[in-house]
Formats: structure tokens, C-alpha cells, sequence
């Protein structure tokens, strides 16, 4: 086990190497880097001090060996915008970021489940094919349309709920958060909405494929001819054996809604890191879309990591057939 | 390319897989509507009312009209008109058509590379194929819009760059595929025989193993395409897509959200509905298929 986890670390780590060499080639090697780490109106002699300040006269592995001696200082430059250093300005917004995926995934898991289950009990019934029709909807429309029509009905027609923003905030351990006050829940419940659409479409497939595998296994028979009830053969063995993969992809799916977030941040105006990457890379603000990236980068890493280590230790399969593939 | 050789193997097996597919009345509504989208998409110019292109004919009094509201010129907009006095309907029938053209195009290049790349992967010694699988496993651990967007803002905006990102990912979701399905054909009866027959090893990947690998593959791709555009819708909408002299669905929702807070619905709802029946559609289609070839697909991969 040890050993399978130090060569995953190690491949981690390699990962980064990689995509942040790739970052900083996308970013600082093609095109013309002055251009776009100096500030447009800036003239001649600016020009050449800036260049030189930025270390751009120098050779490309050291330009490289000082952006990755600078990354772990935590130090990826200043926002042109906003004239503070990038990694301050996401870390800043990271919390209404994670806020938004941490409630869309409950609400995935709260209702996707419990339809999932259903839908794999009762596959041909009217309820479970209406689950399923609803399912494929919801993996087919496009997230950000219907966050569209969530503002046009609830907040244009109904007038219930606000249409962006993120409302009034407490502070809990200095980090504010929304969903402890009324307006923040307002705020927060649309977007949360929106970003937990596909999840729960996902989660409903997840569930009742598992369901309806777990209910022709003959463990499920076994324990139904023992007499024991449907409930309680639902309850202990068939939730039981379907958590694993559920779970799973549920902690690897983070990732992803974080990404996504991107897309929910932008039509609902909710000032996590999303919104900043869009409103950076449409003012050109390259500091902070490398920061974004390399942060985003770093948590990717390190969630597939998470991931895998749990597999080995749940599935030790996983461990004895080493790379994997 | 022989797209029709394996096709040959069943007994009429085109009339099978289309009998097998009509069994299902949602599909087959499906597979009309989408060919309904296809041709209103090929007829744009037909159809449409205006061009939405031609300044011209744009009139800025008619601008964000309600549907059905009657245009000056005598034609009606049945489903209203933007602000710069564009019949919605015209320029969604135009949306259309660059919406399809770039999923489909992004699509099939990109199973062109991964078909050649998961080939290649496939019959490459151990140290390259390796490498090329650790690459697509890393492509993959990461979501699509994610890469997407990082390429775009690395490299700019334009209807090429958004094809290339499109291409880009998801060329290793192909790759990976072929490869598998090619170690699977690899290891088979007809493989040897044409091995021992002292074929090349190009001739015998190209004329024996590629037939056998491709048919279920473009079903997939059928499926991915209606990904493609939704992915594509999402990057326009984001501002990061299309540019705005080719107006795709995206770009015209997007157009339409700063109106939606004043109650103009219209603007933004149409070319959405637009892009969901198109999405449906082609979904609904390429799981019908994929359902009616699946003991095909079974036996192909050994799930």
C-alpha cells in the first residue's frame, strides 16, 4: 500500500510538472510575453525596464526556473486590474466558489439518490421512466440555458428570488459564507440549482444502474428467499453495495463542478473564481488566468490522488495490478 | 475510405439495424425531427424569412419586437426580433447551421486523430504507447470545458481556434477507444490468418483491423457531436467562442441574456430551444443505435 501510494504521489507530481510547463509555454513562451504581461499604453523605456524587471532577457529554462521557485513562494505576479498579487485575489474568492459546489452536490446527492433508487426498483413503471426521462433531460440541456430560464421564471416572472449576487454573508472561522443568513439562501439557491442539474442527472443513472445490477445478484435473491423484507433488503444490501461507486464519483465529480462553476458563476454573478477567471481572461489580466490555472491544476491533482488512494484502500485489486489501465 | 465492408458481413444488415431501431416510436420521432433540423439548417436561406446577415434588410425600428408582432417589410416575426431589428427566427436557422457545421466538423477530425493515434498506440512499442495512453488518461482526469477554455485563452478567439479546442477535447476519448477495440481485433483469428498470409503490418491494420473498429466508433461520434455543440454553445455564451460576425445558438442566447432581466424572454428562450431539440434529437438517436448495436459493441470489447 505504501508503496502504491508513493508512486502515485510521484506521478502527481510529475502531472503538475508537466501542465505547469505547459501553462507557462501557453502563456510566457507563445506570442509575444511583453504584449501580454505589460500593460498596453505602456511606452519604449517602460517597455524595456518592465522586461527586464520581469526577468524576459533572460534564457527560457530560467525564465521557467524562476516562475516555478516564484509558484512555490506562492507568488505568480501582480493583477494588472486589480494591482494585488493574483493568488491573493483567487484565494480571496475560493470560498463562494466551494460554497456553490459543496451545496449543488448535497442537492444532487439529496434527491438524485433516493430517484435513482426508485428508478431501479420499479424500472418499467410510469414513475421510474418518468425519473429516467427526466434524467436524460437534464444531461441534455444545456446548464447554462437553463440557468437562463431558472432567472426569466423565478426572478423576471415571479419575482421570488434574486437574479445575481451572493447576498448578505457571515463570517464563520473569518471565511464568509451565504447560506447561513435568509438573503444568502436566496441568492445561493438558484445557482446551486443550476450547477447540480447534471450531477443529479448523473447520480440518477449511478443509482439505478447499481440498483438494478445489485437486485439480479444472488446475494439480494439469498436474502430475500431468507425471508427478509423488500425494505430492508433495499436498505442494508442493496445501498450498502452501490455506495462505493457512488461515492466515488461523487468526490471525483468535485472537480469537475468546480470547472463548471465557471459557467453558473457567469450568469448568476456570483463572485467566486469562475466569474474572475471570465472577467480576467476578457480584460487580459494574465497573471491571474495562470494562477487560476495552476491552482486549479494543483486541485485536480490532488482530488484524482485522493481518489485513487481511497480505491487502493477499498479495492485491493487496485494496489496489485500496480499502473492500473 | 471502404466505410461499407464491414456492413457486409450480416445479411442485409442495414435493413436489420433500421427494422430494430423503428421498434422504438421515440426514436423514430427523434431521427424526424432531426433530419427536419438538418434540412431547415441546409435551406437557411430559403426558409428565413431575412437575412440576418444582410444590414440592409435590418430595420432598427423593428427592433425587439414580441413574437408574431408584424415587420414593416409585411413578413410577421413569429418569434420576435433582437435589438437590432433581426428576425430571431432567420437568425436561429443561420445559428443553426454554423452550430452543426462546427460540431460536426470538430467532431469528425477529431475521430480521425484519435482513430489514427489509438492505431498507432495500439501496435507502437511498449515505451510509446505508454506515453501516449499516460497522456490520454492525464487529457481525460480533467472536464472538457476546463481544457477548452484554457486553450482559448491561451491562444485567442476565432471559429478556427474554437474547432481546434473542440478537436482537442476529444481526440483522446477516441484514442483510448480504438485502442482497446484494436488490442481486442489484434489478438484474433482473421488477424493471424492475414499475419501469416505475410501481409504488411500497414495493410493489415488499414484493410482488416480499422473496418472492425470503426462502425461502432461512429455511433459514439454521433453522440459526441451533440456534445460538441453544447460545448461550443457554453464557450460563445461565455464570450470565449465564436466571434460575433458568425452568430452560433450560443452566441445568440448570450446576445439575448441582456434582455432577459427587462422581461424580453424571447431573445434568449428561442435559439435555446432551438439547441435542446437539437441536443435531444441527436442524443436520443445515437442511444437508439447504440442500443441496437450494443450486442455488436458486447462482443467487441468483452463487456
Amino acid at each position: 500500500m505504501i508503496s502504491f501510494a508513493l508512486r502515485r504521489l510521484l506521478q502527481s507530481v510529475l502531472v503538475l510538472f508537466v501542465m505547469s510547463a505547459l501553462v507557462f509555454a501557453g502563456v510566457y513562451a507563445i506570442g509575444d510575453p511583453v504584449a501580454i504581461l505589460i500593460n498596453p499604453q505602456a511606452d519604449q523605456a517602460e517597455i524595456a525596464a518592465a522586461t527586464r524587471a520581469l526577468g524576459l532577457d533572460q534564457p527560457l529554462w530560467l525564465q521557467y526556473w524562476n516562475f516555478i521557485i516564484g509558484a512555490f513562494a506562492g507568488d505568480l505576479g501582480k493583477s494588472f486590474s486589480a494591482n494585488v498579487p493574483a493568488v491573493h485575489l483567487i484565494l480571496q474568492r475560493m470560498p463562494a466558489t466551494l460554497e456553490l459546489a459543496l451545496t449543488a452536490t448535497v442537492i444532487a446527492v439529496a434527491f438524485g439518490i433516493p430517484l435513482g433508487l426508485v428508478a431501479g426498483l420499479k424500472p418499467v413503471s410510469w414513475i421510474g421512466r418518468t425519473i429516467m426521462a427526466g434524467s436524460i433531460l437534464g444531461f441534455s440541456l444545456p446548464t447554462f440555458w437553463v440557468g437562463l430560464m431558472l432567472i426569466m421564471v423565478f426572478s423576471v416572472w415571479l419575482g421570488w428570488l434574486p437574479p445575481t449576487g451572493r447576498g448578505e454573508t457571515v463570517e464563520v472561522f473569518g471565511v464568509p459564507v451565504s447560506f447561513l443568513t435568509r438573503d444568502g439562501l436566496l441568492h445561493l439557491l438558484m445557482p446551486a440549482l443550476n450547477l447540480a442539474l447534471f450531477k443529479f442527472s448523473l447520480l440518477i443513472r449511478l443509482t439505478r444502474a447499481g440498483t438494478r445490477e445489485a437486485l439480479s445478484q444472488d446475494y439480494v435473491r439469498f436474502a430475500r428467499a431468507k425471508g427478509l423484507s423488500m425494505e430492508r433488503v433495499v436498505r442494508i444490501h442493496v445501498l450498502k453495495n452501490i455506495m462505493i461507486p457512488i461515492v466515488t464519483v461523487t468526490a471525483l465529480e468535485f472537480g469537475s463542478l468546480i470547472a463548471f462553476a465557471i459557467v453558473t458563476e457567469t450568469i448568476f454573478a456570483w463572485p467566486g473564481m469562475g466569474k474572475l477567471l471570465i472577467d480576467s481572461i476578457n480584460v487580459l489580466d494574465r497573471p491571474v488566468i495562470v494562477a487560476y490555472l495552476l491552482i486549479i491544476l494543483l486541485l485536480f491533482v490532488f482530488l484524482n490522488l485522493v481518489v485513487d488512494l481511497a480505491y487502493a484502500v477499498l479495492d485491493p485489486r487496485v494496489r496489485i495490478s500496480g499502473h492500473g489501465t | 475510405m471502404n466505410l461499407a465492408l464491414p456492413v457486409t458481413r450480416h445479411s442485409s444488415p442495414v435493413t436489420q439495424v433500421f427494422g430494430e431501431f423503428a421498434r422504438d416510436r421515440i426514436a423514430i420521432a427523434a431521427l424526424l425531427v432531426l433530419a427536419l433540423i438538418l434540412l431547415a439548417a441546409i435551406f437557411a436561406p430559403l426558409l428565413s424569412p431575412q437575412n440576418p446577415y444582410n444590414l440592409a434588410e435590418l430595420d432598427i425600428l423593428d427592433s425587439k419586437l414580441m413574437p408574431g408582432s408584424r415587420a414593416a417589410e409585411g413578413f410577421t416575426y413569429w418569434l420576435g426580433s433582437d435589438e437590432q431589428g433581426r428576425d430571431m427566427l432567420s437568425a436561429i436557422l443561420y445559428g443553426l447551421r454554423i452550430s452543426l457545421s462546427v460540431g460536426v466538423l470538430s467532431t469528425f477530425v477529431a475521430l480521425a486523430i484519435g482513430v489514427l493515434v489509438g492505431l498507432v498506440s495500439a501496435y507502437a512499442s511498449s515505451w510509446l504507447d505508454d506515453i501516449i495512453m499516460r497522456l490520454v488518461d492525464l487529457q481525460l482526469s480533467f472536464p472538457s470545458i476546463l481544457i477548452a477554455l484554457i486553450l482559448l485563452a491561451v491562444v485567442g478567439q476565432g471559429v478556427d481556434k474554437i474547432v481546434i479546442a473542440l478537436v482537442a477535447v476529444q481526440w483522446a476519448y477516441y484514442a483510448r477507444t480504438v485502442r482497446g477495440a484494436a488490442l481486442v481485433e489484434k489478438k484474433k483469428e482473421y488477424v493471424e490468418a492475414a499475419r501469416v498470409m505475410a501481409f504488411s503490418t500497414r495493410r493489415i491494420v488499414l484493410r482488416h483491423i480499422l473496418p472492425n473498429v470503426l462502425p461502432p466508433l461512429i455511433v459514439v461520434a454521433t453522440v459526441q457531436i451533440a456534445h460538441a455543440i453544447a460545448l461550443e454553445a457554453t464557450l460563445s455564451f461565455l464570450g470565449l467562442g465564436m466571434p460575433i460576425t458568425s452568430p452560433s445558438l450560443g452566441l445568440l442566447i448570450a446576445n439575448g441574456f441582456a434582455h432577459l432581466l427587462s422581461g424580453r424572454y424571447w431573445i434568449s428562450f428561442f435559439p435555446g430551444v432551438a439547441l435542446l431539440v437539437t441536443i435531444v434529437s441527436i442524443n436520443l438517436v445515437g442511444d437508439r443505435l447504440r442500443d441496437v448495436l450494443n450486442p455488436r459493441l458486447a462482443s467487441h470489447y468483452g463487456t
